[in-house]
């Protein structure tokens, strides 16, 4: 089944692919290509130009620097769920890559691309907001930012980025003494993606919870955090009571939920909130353990 | 444009458009037809093939962003003799229609690869990404598991190399004595 | 020869495979001929509208295209509309016209409006988006009972109230075991509607050669000579200018049966060009546009006694045809499922009203097991239902109801007369093998933690080996159901042997080849089964219905006695003996008691061709025709029982176990039967668990992809366990029985009681499938608030 056709280009800087992003009408980024050569067979999406960024030096490596490990935009998920860096120092990550899909679109898409797509029921994007991460960006002009998750996804399909803008790196913390993730997911029957995905990070000080972050994916139109159910864990002990009543305030966090035929929005915030309840005794299991 | 594509060893320069797939460049401009389409989706894995030494699904791929790569179908396994992953195929029934069978075992190819003891469980796993309608899995899990072992010389259950190289026929005699004693 | 070396009951590794396994398979769209043109076709985005105009101006100029046709262009050409082949007789059957492409009016979404030919396929595509299609929507009905409502938009404006037929069968005396009875159980099913996702799309590849007036069509059909029959009738071809070929065929489940549109579209198009045209199917137009199956509204009810005892059953249904009628539509869910309705019990009293219907969706045909699994279902959950009610095991109450053995036929109260059967012991080793009063036990303690586990038992028998033609024509099924085959004996001693069915995945390339092997004593690999060529093989009717191998089998062995026959003559005669001392073994001929100065079958082959010394009235060759029509019907039977566990937080289900006892007579090949039994079970189970397709009020299929519409994988399953029971049937030589179907008719009903009894103990009475966790854990919500 073929696309509509499209100019195509092939970058071989950052800069040239933002130029050509920022001057070519219609023009958008591939790499992987699983989130965007889907749509556009089935001319959901056409757009008049791709530019391949996929060739790009030096944006496929994972490095560790000081505490937080720094993955580059075209590393593939199975790229990330074998690399011993991810796996020693943040094995959530390697764990939620290693739960993207298949095998076969574990090998072709890329973490810059699933974060850039802002799918509400991607993998990566739930983790980037439990975990606290940092999407590193270049602009026209060469102009270069960072971004917190917090701020990078607005909504639906839609992120912080301006018109031309590529995502280069994310950023994230290791995993410290005392701190763990576990992300889990409900997952499509038909399509492999989270009907509702989660994502818990704690941190246990001292018998007690010092920090949490959670991530809840797939149940409104961006990743959220679920503040009310971090409240509700930093300073308690990690018990059974102090999970439930986590998990309990989950859906306080949850407003306007989305709904399609598979599952209901009512149905998604419950799996969201028994999602956070497994997900929180297993993050705080693997710490006491 | 001009795309050079290594197929099977044998480098394929042609012209094509932006918009031609891989899994058409393998089928329409290489003249392979081993690799079949069955969904729009990326979802059924019947045209998965080796880029690059990777399994990917070759109608989510673009030609253009295959060139200068190295892509393995289905028709590359065979060199002679069936491939250890065809061989369990057939001795394990691990096909009906045969639709899903070349992206099937080219998935199998790289899920086994390296992992000749994998168990069952990680095995129905790495198949997620390949859809057949025919089998229930059953068989092609076995078939699998059969490759997987037959791949490594060090397994628990060795077997003689010349094992892994018999023919067809062969497989079928042996079967068929198999069942008379 | 003893039984042990019987090419017969031997896992042969299947003759299909090398093409296969290494990709040399002749799918039709892996064909092309030279100057080919691609077809795309222009479909609907309405359920329902007038089709107001079309203007092709801006398509017909786009680059490669070469011509952009209308219904009403096809129609001027003397192209007519689908034949539908199977009238339920005595039920005021409406045929609407069916023309290939919508002329004035669409009536489903998928519904072609114009198809558009093109030098690539990408061009094709391209211009089908330009073609501009100016629409006036009507109003739209997707389901089968509210269509039959007072006011409900009319999908034909000739058939009113969109009733196709009201058809219904009766036996013994219903009302009296209702009023008679100590417990009446009853509830509405929706056997939702599937679709079949045949891992090949449809394709057709039409090559029109005027120089002779005749056409080749290479088609994924699961029944060619049906397909050039029905052709003749609508395209106006004479059947003899008419080859049509369905080379490998990847997978059909009743999808691949009916003569469809673009089967008519390519043929039409390749005159009017006079090139080869290809269209191949994307799988979203498979969702469209390839027939559903199931869709049924049931209203069921069944009457027993205290003890158990079954006194009736009563049903109505209304059956969702689609917008056409297919080209076995109407059989579907009456013949094929109204007469099941007894399944593997003595009831004896039973009444269904079928209500076949016609809605703005795509047409409704045979999808695997096509009636009989909406009939097991039904019947299957009836008895557990009496079985709770009464507070008995689901075995105790199956146990007390089976029918008693017998040999000589077994009528039922719908009237057919089943062949065989032997139902308990089946029974018997699948809770032996299952470990039934074990897990029972197991079972108690995990519901005392408060964990949802539960069993699901069924004993079913089904119909199939399609079957007499003589009651293919009382049903009204415009064909026959016999087959035919030739056995033909090359010089060298090599066999072709031609059959009329079709098979697609299931085997019978080697299957038969076995059977003649076994038969005549010549090497599997020397015997080439020809199939799928109108022009090389004999008259058949096809692949479905779990026929193939009980009706062609036939077939094969009344050559194979000629053959026999002839070749016990030749020999005599070589052998100077008289013919009743010539006994043949292990494809020897010899006078008996002399096997070594016996002719081995090549030598009389190579005689009979030589024919240099025949003896008296005894034509060269060795080759020989038959026909089989058989008797009646099979009805091969067994029990599955299945172990799930339900999450009670997120109402997800963990398919545990799987255990199948199935009796398809002798098994030609095990490997192959558990092949056919593996791939049933998933299929059926599927529909309790993951399948169902959905419409939206305004007719857009909602589950109209693989991301949506939830096709087993291979993680969601868990390993089956196989076991088997041998009664041969007396229908054919061979004693066999169909498989394809037993899986798939068996596992529904098995899984869906698994899941009930897992939630029984919440008080959850009834979930409609598919049993997606949001509906499992919405009945568990609404059992516990009604409980508190």
């Amino acid at each position: 089944m073929q696309t509509a056709p499209f100019d195509y280009y092939r970058p071989e800087t950052i800069g040239e692919a933002v130029d050509l992003l920022t001057s070519v009408d219609g023009a958008r980024p591939i790499a992987g290509g699983h989130s965007l050569l889907p749509a556009m067979k089935l001319r959901v999406a056409s757009p008049a130009a791709l530019v391949d960024i996929g060739r790009i030096p030096g944006l496929s490596e994972i490095t560790r620097t000081g505490d937080s490990l720094t993955i580059g935009a075209l590393a593939t998920h199975s790229a990330v769920a074998a690399s011993d860096l991810a796996k020693s120092d943040c094995p959530v990550l390697a764990d939620t890559a290693a739960h993207i899909g298949d095998p076969q679109v574990r090998n072709r898409g890329t973490i810059g691309g699933s974060l850039s797509h802002a799918d509400p029921a991607a993998d990566y994007p739930t983790l980037m907001r439990a975990i606290g991460a940092t999407i590193h960006v270049t602009g026209s002009g060469g102009g270069e930012r960072s971004i917190s998750a917090d701020d990078f996804f607005v909504g639906l399909f839609m992120t912080g980025l301006a018109a031309g803008e590529l995502v280069t790196a994310v950023e994230v913390p290791v995993m410290s003494a005392g701190q763990s993730g576990v992300y889990l997911k409900h997952r499509h029957p038909a399509s492999s993606y989270a009907v509702v995905g989660v994502a818990a990070i704690v941190t246990v000080d001292g018998g007690s919870c010092a920090a949490a972050g959670i991530g809840i994916g797939g149940v409104t139109g961006k990743p959220e955090r679920a503040s009310t159910a971090e409240a509700a864990l930093v300073g308690n002990a990690p018990s059974n009571e102090t999970v439930e009543a986590a998990a309990a305030a989950v859906a306080g966090d949850l407003a306007d939920p989305i709904g399609d035929h598979y599952a209901s929005g009512e149905f998604r915030v419950h799996l969201a909130s028994v999602l956070t309840k497994r997900a929180l005794a297993e993050a705080f299991g693997e710490v006491s353990a | 444009m001009e795309v050079s594509i290594k197929v099977n060893g044998k480098s394929y320069e042609r012209e094509v458009e932006p918009r031609t797939l891989l899994v058409d460049f393998i089928r329409e401009d290489v003249g392979l037809t081993g690799t079949n389409v069955g969904c729009d989706t990326t979802q059924c894995g019947a045209c998965t093939v080796h880029l690059d030494g990777a399994a990917v699904k070759s109608c989510t791929v673009l030609a253009v962003q295959a060139d200068g790569a190295s892509v393995n179908t289905i028709e590359s396994l065979a060199n002679g003799e069936l491939h250890a992953m065809q061989q369990a195929f057939t001795e394990k029934h691990g096909l009906q229609c045969g639709f899903c069978t070349s992206g099937m075992i080219m998935t199998a190819v790289k899920l086994v690869e390296s992992h000749p003891d994998i168990e069952e469980d990680d095995i129905r796993h790495g198949l997620e990404g390949n859809l057949c309608r025919c089998t229930g899995y059953e068989n092609i899990v076995r078939a699998v598991a059969e490759g997987a072992r037959r791949f490594d010389p060090h397994s628990p259950w060795e077997m003689d190399p010349a094992e892994h190289k018999i023919t067809l026929r062969e497989a079928e005699r042996r079967a068929r004595e198999r069942s008379r004693t | 020869m003893t039984a042990t070396e019987r090419a017969f009951g031997s896992s042969v590794l299947r003759l299909e495979d090398p093409r296969l396994i290494t990709g040399k398979g002749r799918f039709t769209d892996n064909l092309s001929r030279p100057g080919m043109a691609h077809m795309v076709v222009v479909r609907s985005p309405y359920a329902h509208a007038k089709i107001k105009s079309i203007d092709s101006t801006e398509a017909a100029a786009m680059p490669g295209v070469v011509a952009v046709y209308t219904g009403g262009e096809m129609e001027a050409a003397g192209f007519g509309g689908i034949p539908c082949a199977w009238v339920v007789p005595d039920s005021d059957t409406q045929t609407p016209a069916h023309p290939p492409i919508a002329i004035d009016t669409v009536r489903y979404v998928g519904d072609a409006v114009a198809i558009v030919l093109a030098d690539s396929e990408a061009q094709a595509r391209d211009a089908a988006y330009a073609v501009d299609v100016d629409y006036e929507p009507l109003g739209v009905v997707v389901n089968a009972k509210a269509a039959t409502e007072d006011g409900a938009p009319l999908v034909h404006d000739d058939v009113p109230g969109n009733q196709c037929f009201h058809w219904t069968v009766s036996g013994g005396d219903v009302d009296a075991a209702f009023s008679e009875a100590d417990v009446v159980v009853g509830e509405t099913i929706v056997n939702q509607r599937l679709i079949p996702t045949a891992m090949e799309p449809r394709a057709a590849l039409a090559d029109w050669d005027s120089s002779m007036e005749s056409v080749t069509l290479w088609v994924t059909s699961q029944n060619p000579h049906i397909a050039r029959f029905l052709l003749s009738l609508d395209t106006g071809i004479p059947e003899h200018k008419i080859r049509v070929v369905a080379p490998d065929v990847g997978g059909g489940f009743g999808s691949k049966i009916p003569h469809y549109p673009e089967d008519s579209m390519v043929i039409f198009a390749s005159q009017q060009l006079n090139r080869p045209i290809k269209w191949t199917e994307t799988r979203r137009e498979n969702y469209l546009a390839t027939i559903h199956g199931r869709d049924h509204v049931e209203e069921v009810e069944m009457a027993a006694k205290r003890d158990g005892t079954i006194l009736g059953l009563r049903a109505k249904t209304w059956a969702n045809l689609g917008a056409y009628l297919s080209t076995a539509s109407t059989g579907v869910p009456t013949i094929l499922h109204g007469l099941m309705l007894s399944g593997a019990y003595n009831i004896p009293a039973i009444h269904e009203d079928v209500y076949g219907v016609f809605t703005n969706t795509t047409p409704v045909d045979a999808y695997r097991g096509a009636g009989r699994p909406e009939a097991t279902f039904m019947v299957e959950r009836l008895v557990d239902l009496v079985a709770r009610e009464l507070s008995m095991d689901p075995v105790d109450i199956r146990r007390k109801n089976l029918i008693e053995p017998f040999t000589e036929g077994h009528e039922v109260a719908t009237g057919l007369i089943y062949d065989t059967g032997n139902y308990e012991p089946a029974l018997d080793q699948a809770l032996e093998m299952f470990g039934y009063e074990e897990a029972r036990k197991q079972q108690a303690e995990a519901r005392s933690k408060g964990r949802l586990v539960g069993i699901g038992v069924v004993t079913y028998t089904e119909i199939c080996g399609l079957g007499p033609s003589e009651v293919a024509g009382a049903v009204g099924f415009g064909g026959g159901l016999w087959e035919s085959a030739i056995v033909r004996f090359h010089p060298s001693g090599k066999v072709h042997l031609m059959v009329g069915v079709s098979p697609h995945g299931q085997g019978e390339a080697t299957t038969f080849a076995q059977i003649v092997s076994d038969q005549l004593g010549v090497a599997v690999e020397d015997v080439e089964v020809i199939y799928g060529d109108t022009d090389q093989t004999p008259m058949g009717w096809g692949t479905y219905g779990s026929r193939t191998t009980p009706v062609a089998s036939g077939a094969i062995m009344g050559a194979i006695e000629e053959l026999k026959e002839k070749g016990t003559k030749i020999a005599a005669h070589l052998l100077e003996a008289a013919e009743a001392d010539v006994e043949f073994n292990d494809g020897v001929f010899s006078v008996k008691g002399s096997r070594e100065e016996g002719k081995t079958i090549q030598d009389i082959v190579l005689a009979a061709n030589t024919a240099w010394s025949m003896p008296e009235g005894v034509d060269p060759g060795f080759e020989a025709s038959a026909f089989f029509n058989p008797a009646n019907f099979v009805y091969p039977f067994g029990t599955h029982i299945a172990q799930v566990e339900v999450d009670p937080e997120t109402g997800e289900i963990d398919f545990q176990r799987y255990v199948a006892v199935d009796d398809c007579g002798p098994i030609i090949n095990p490997m192959i039967v558990e092949g056919q039994i593996h791939g049933g079970i998933v299929q059926g189970a599927a529909q309790v668990l993951w399948e169902g397709a959905h419409y939206d009020e305004e007719g857009n299929l909602v589950t109209g992809s693989l991301m949506d519409y939830a096709i087993p994988k291979a993680e969601f399953l868990p390993k089956f366990e196989l076991g088997k029971t041998e009664t041969p049937t007396a229908v054919n030589p061979l004693g066999v029985k169909g498989v394809g179907e037993t899986g798939t008719i068996g596992s529904t009903p098995t899984v869906y009681n698994a899941v009930m009894d897992a939630l029984a103990p919440l008080g959850v009475g009834q979930v409609h499938m598919p049993l997606t966790p949001e509906k499992v854990w919405r009945a568990i919500n609404q059992a516990q608030e009604g409980g508190n």
